[in-house]
């Protein structure tokens, strides 16, 4: 779309209409690749940050006979109230029985903050910069160990979500990355040999990481869903965020 | 002495043993991969047992560097710390100081040299080194020995050779724990007969639990190199394991098994696979031509592992050229197919094949039959006829 100095004095129509244009061209790619694909498709739906043309977008692309939605321009820096309500926007007017996918929200408060939102899928790259950093996800990933760990706060050189294996602090750390974990990597493994493999630039170390932090972030999303059929969700949430909060506290004090 | 060696078959010098080790029973020959720094590149201990890996070495030098030897006792060992559940060998960190550092440089006391982290001279005697290596706590252990190589003359290599043998015996003072560890040494004395002769007898007085034929693989000619491992498995005590340091190439390993020698060890098959070369049984395969990137076959139809059975060489062929990936699957399946070989050679001289493998292993090898030289001059001595794999010369 060519821009148009004689437009500035109707600047705000001239932004609605690039937004127009854009939903134009998403509807517009959406119908092609349904006709050409003829199979899985999922419709796009954009709309920057204009609660009106989300819902616009996410309406029309509804009427499309597509199998799903995928939700874009999110995790960009957004802040996370108005993401909340242009997710809610979007997901008001999406049909109930199709998937919808957001990419690039991956920490586990935008995971759960998506997930009351109406969202089914995510991918992300969090894993993977994760494990290039030399971290390890921690958190408690269901309620039980949740209560254990309140009141219980270690000295790691990270925060409760995440250890960084690369420190010092683990020269000499026989235990798992997290005792409770199932993974190759925790069975098999000691956070001491992990930061060796670190700091000796060996390939192994992030296989073992990767391993560990896929695992355990999958183990989320389980415990999510498990919450989510027995009708806790609300109370999953609250009590990660609050969790979370004590820790920060802790960790200030 | 912490091992059992027992001869369960012969063909004339070649032998098929059972070497029990504190870790693990090992059937030799054997080939050991090298996980210089605890680990082989990019293989988990459970795709290592998968493999069929029996002894893996450990480098001294490096893991004295990080994480320390003394941190590793404290942990329990080596096997402990990298969660190794079979048998590990160490070197004695002579050789990487000598190819690895500036400035190293042997004297009487040991080996002085430069420390790679503050520049400050520093000294591996022969008592620090087995004291680093009975904390390390591997299996087998090695003598600190004066190497030099094969492509040098002159006196230095008497001298080596008599220092080693005048260093055995400050290795076996300082070796504490000789319950659990056994002390190799190893014979030097270059190319010449007579020198390599005087230091097998030496450390053969010493009555150690193996033996190990060193400063070779260095560049020396292939004829050299085989007569020397000739007469040193000729000299060493039957009943003992012999062990041929950084050796290499299939072929060698067949060569040296037909001579007598039961286990060997190599960077070769991991850090080939690092740049995209696979072992066949042809030779080798190279990953990176561009006719791979088409190609669907796995690497070898014959190979059992998990990579040929999953992978073609033209999705391996996208990975060796950008992730580290493929990598990790090539060294898979070059160790797997050093593993085959050692089996290979084990059943086959068990079985009373043992001839008949050799040959079939040249005939694939040497298609055109034309068999090196030094091949045929070895498997003479080695009392196998290998006339039918070699066109008959004019």
């Amino acid at each position: 779309m060519r821009y148009q100095p004689g437009l500035m004095r109707n600047g705000i129509k001239h932004l609605l209409s690039e937004h127009y244009a854009g939903l134009m061209h998403a509807l517009l790619w959406t119908w092609y690749d349904v006709k050409a694909a003829g199979q899985n498709t999922l419709g796009v739906v954009v709309g920057g940050s204009s609660i009106e043309e989300r819902k616009r977008c996410a309406t029309e692309v509804s009427k499309r006979n597509v199998s799903g939605f995928w939700i874009g321009g999110f995790g960009l820096g957004e802040n996370v109230e108005e993401r909340c309500n242009l997710l809610n926007a979007v997901t008001d007017c999406l049909p109930s029985d199709k998937p919808r996918l957001v990419s690039r929200l991956g920490l586990p408060e935008e995971v759960l903050e998506g997930i009351a939102s109406g969202i089914d899928l995510f991918d992300s790259t969090y894993i993977h910069q994760l494990t290039m950093g030399g971290f390890a996800l921690i958190f408690p990933v269901d309620m039980v160990e949740r209560e254990m760990q309140n009141g219980i706060f270690n000295d790691s050189a990270g925060d409760l979500t995440k250890i960084n294996l690369r420190t010092t602090t683990y020269r000499k750390d026989t235990s798992r990355i997290v005792d409770s974990c199932s993974c190759f990597t925790c069975q098999n493994h000691t956070r001491a040999y992990l930061n060796h493999l670190l700091n000796v630039h060996e390939m192994l170390a992030q296989i073992l990481l990767e391993i560990h932090n896929t695992h355990h972030y999958l183990h989320f999303f389980r415990s999510i869903r498990e919450a989510i059929k027995i009708g806790e969700f609300d109370l999953f949430w609250k009590q990660f965020v609050e969790n979370r909060r004590s820790q920060i506290a802790a960790a200030v004090m | 002495m912490a091992l059992r060696f027992e001869v369960l078959g012969r063909f004339n010098r070649a032998r098929a043993a059972r070497l029990t080790l504190p870790h693990f029973t090992c059937q030799t020959p054997l080939f050991m991969p090298v996980g210089t720094q605890g680990t082989i590149k990019g293989l988990t201990t459970d795709q290592l047992e998968d493999i069929g890996c029996q002894i893996i070495l450990g480098n001294t030098y490096h893991l004295e560097l990080r994480p320390g030897s003394q941190l590793i006792d404290d942990l329990g060992g080596l096997h402990k710390f990298m969660n190794w559940k079979r048998a590990l060998l160490t070197d004695s960190g002579g050789f990487q100081m000598v190819s690895l550092l500036h400035l190293a440089d042997i004297t009487e006391e040991g080996v002085t040299f430069q420390s790679p982290v503050d520049g400050k001279p520093m000294l591996l005697t022969p008592e620090e080194s087995i004291h680093i290596q009975n904390n390390i706590g591997a299996d087998i252990i090695m003598a600190l020995d004066d190497v030099v190589k094969t492509t040098i003359t002159g006196p230095r290599i008497e001298e080596a050779m008599y220092r080693t043998l005048r260093w055995i015996d400050r290795c076996i003072s300082a070796h504490k724990k000789p319950d659990v560890q056994n002390l190799f040494g190893i014979v030097q004395g270059g190319l010449d007969p007579v020198l390599r002769d005087i230091c097998v007898r030496g450390l053969v007085e010493r009555k150690l639990p193996g033996y190990a034929i060193g400063g070779l693989a260095g560049g020396e000619d292939k004829d050299s190199f085989w007569r020397v491992v000739a007469q040193c498995t000729a000299g060493l005590p039957e009943d003992k394991p012999r062990y041929v340091m950084g050796v290499g190439y299939p072929l060698d390993i067949v060569v040296c098994s037909a001579l007598g020698a039961d286990m060997y060890d190599c960077v070769y098959p991991t850090r080939t696979a690092r740049f995209g070369t696979a072992l066949v049984p042809e030779g080798v395969l190279k990953l990176k031509q561009n006719a791979m990137a088409t190609d669907e076959r796995p690497i070898d139809p014959s190979c059992l592992c998990m990579v040929c059975k999953n992978y073609t060489r033209a999705y391996l062929h996208c990975l060796v050229t950008k992730d580290p990936m493929g990598s990790q699957l090539l060294s898979y399946h070059n160790l797997y197919f050093m593993m085959r070989l050692s089996r290979d050679l084990h059943m086959s001289i068990l079985e009373g094949r043992f001839p008949e493998f050799v040959r079939g292993f040249l005939r694939v090898q040497f298609p055109k039959g034309d068999v090196p030289k030094w091949v045929l001059n070895a498997m003479e001595v080695a009392g196998i006829d290998i006339s039918e794999c070699c066109t008959p010369t004019k």
